[in-house]
């Protein structure tokens, strides 16, 4: 009996210690879908603060960068998270198509350097997470193995994962054809630009922390 | 005169499954890179672990960084869909991916110099080159 009540209150304990402490949530994604835009739009509306420079240019994050302690309520409930916004995961780097922006050779070059060491960053950093949001561009090809690899990454790892397809304030977006090609994941259509469906975001973000 | 050249440059390799079975993950890596460094287009017979294909993202960056003109990999992988299968066939499907690995699927890697794009959808793959 008194095992019994002393396993019960270690239980509770520990599930006490859970909801308190930060959850690690990771924020990964091909190049320019938006990881930087959402994790600024949610870090702008809990902490009043930007986590880092949004660009068009792709491989504009080439460091994880993270914000701690941001407290975020959702309908009477409260949880506080560690956003790690990672850099966009890519099979290859051209630093030619950095010029196509108008860069100059020599700060293509280093931006690709950059951008090669943010990606096996991004990799090693996988494991360190508590869940993880992917981020995808809901204009482009959902069935970009980048996309696959990633995902497949995260389930091998048993972390907790939910689906947003960002960019649903554009023309070409199809939210649908995500929702078809990963038919087993929550995914939740967004524009972190335009702050558009964050209220179902929250709410698929708090049920993905029950299940770390 | 564009066909000719494009003849010249392109160079597929098949490696079956039993080629890589028994090698460990750095080995498995270090293997298709070498041929992709080497131009040529790798057609492997199964598909990488999830863990493989991060390791060969991450090795791919590496050389990316130290080999000169090398801008990279594309990769996709074709697997058969099962998703509208019945009970049994999906079954028959995991019980030997468990066993022997996917080796139903085929993996494409080749040098990001030569392809453009692998577009892919359920239905057709196509392979854009330079």
């Amino acid at each position: 009996m008194i095992r019994i009540l002393k396993n019960f209150s270690k239980r509770i304990l520990a599930a006490l210690f859970r909801r308190k402490r930060e959850i690690k949530i990771g924020f990964y994604g091909p190049p320019n879908a938006g990881k930087t835009s959402l994790a600024n739009r949610i870090c702008k509306d809990w902490t009043g603060e930007e986590i880092g420079v949004v660009s068009k240019i792709p491989h504009e994050t080439r460091h994880v960068q993270f914000k701690e302690k941001v407290e975020i309520k959702h309908k009477g409930r409260k949880l506080t998270f560690k956003i790690v916004d990672t850099p966009g995961i890519a099979t290859k780097i051209d630093y030619e198509d950095f010029m196509h922006y108008g860069m100059k050779k020599k700060d293509s070059k280093k931006r690709a350097k950059e951008a090669t060491q943010g990606i096996i960053e991004s990799i090693q950093w996988l494991d360190d997470m508590d869940a993880i949001v992917v981020v995808l561009d809901a204009t482009e090809n959902p069935y970009s193995q980048v996309n696959i690899t990633i995902i497949g990454n995260i389930v091998a790892r048993k972390i907790p994962v939910l689906l947003v397809a960002n960019k649903i304030d554009l023309k070409n977006a199809n939210v649908k054809k995500f929702e078809s090609t990963f038919p087993e994941y929550e995914l939740v259509g967004i524009s972190a630009k335009e702050g558009t469906n964050m209220d179902e975001f929250y709410e698929a973000l708090f049920r993905l922390s029950k299940k770390v | 005169m564009k066909i000719k050249k494009l003849r010249k440059e392109l160079s597929l390799q098949v490696i079956p499954f039993s080629e890589i079975q028994n090698l460990t993950i750095s080995e498995r890596v270090k293997k298709i890179l070498n041929l992709v460094l080497g131009n040529k287009i790798v057609i492997l017979h199964g598909r990488l672990r999830p863990e493989e294909e991060a390791r060969l993202i991450e090795d791919t960056m590496a050389l990316v960084d130290h080999v000169k003109n090398f801008k990279g990999i594309e990769l996709a992988v074709i697997e058969p869909n099962v998703k509208n299968e019945g009970f049994l066939t999906k079954a028959k499907y995991g019980i030997a991916k468990r066993l022997v690995g996917d080796t139903n699927a085929l993996t494409l890697i080749g040098p990001a110099s030569i392809i453009r794009e692998i577009k892919k959808d359920p239905k057709k793959i196509e392979l854009l080159l330079k």
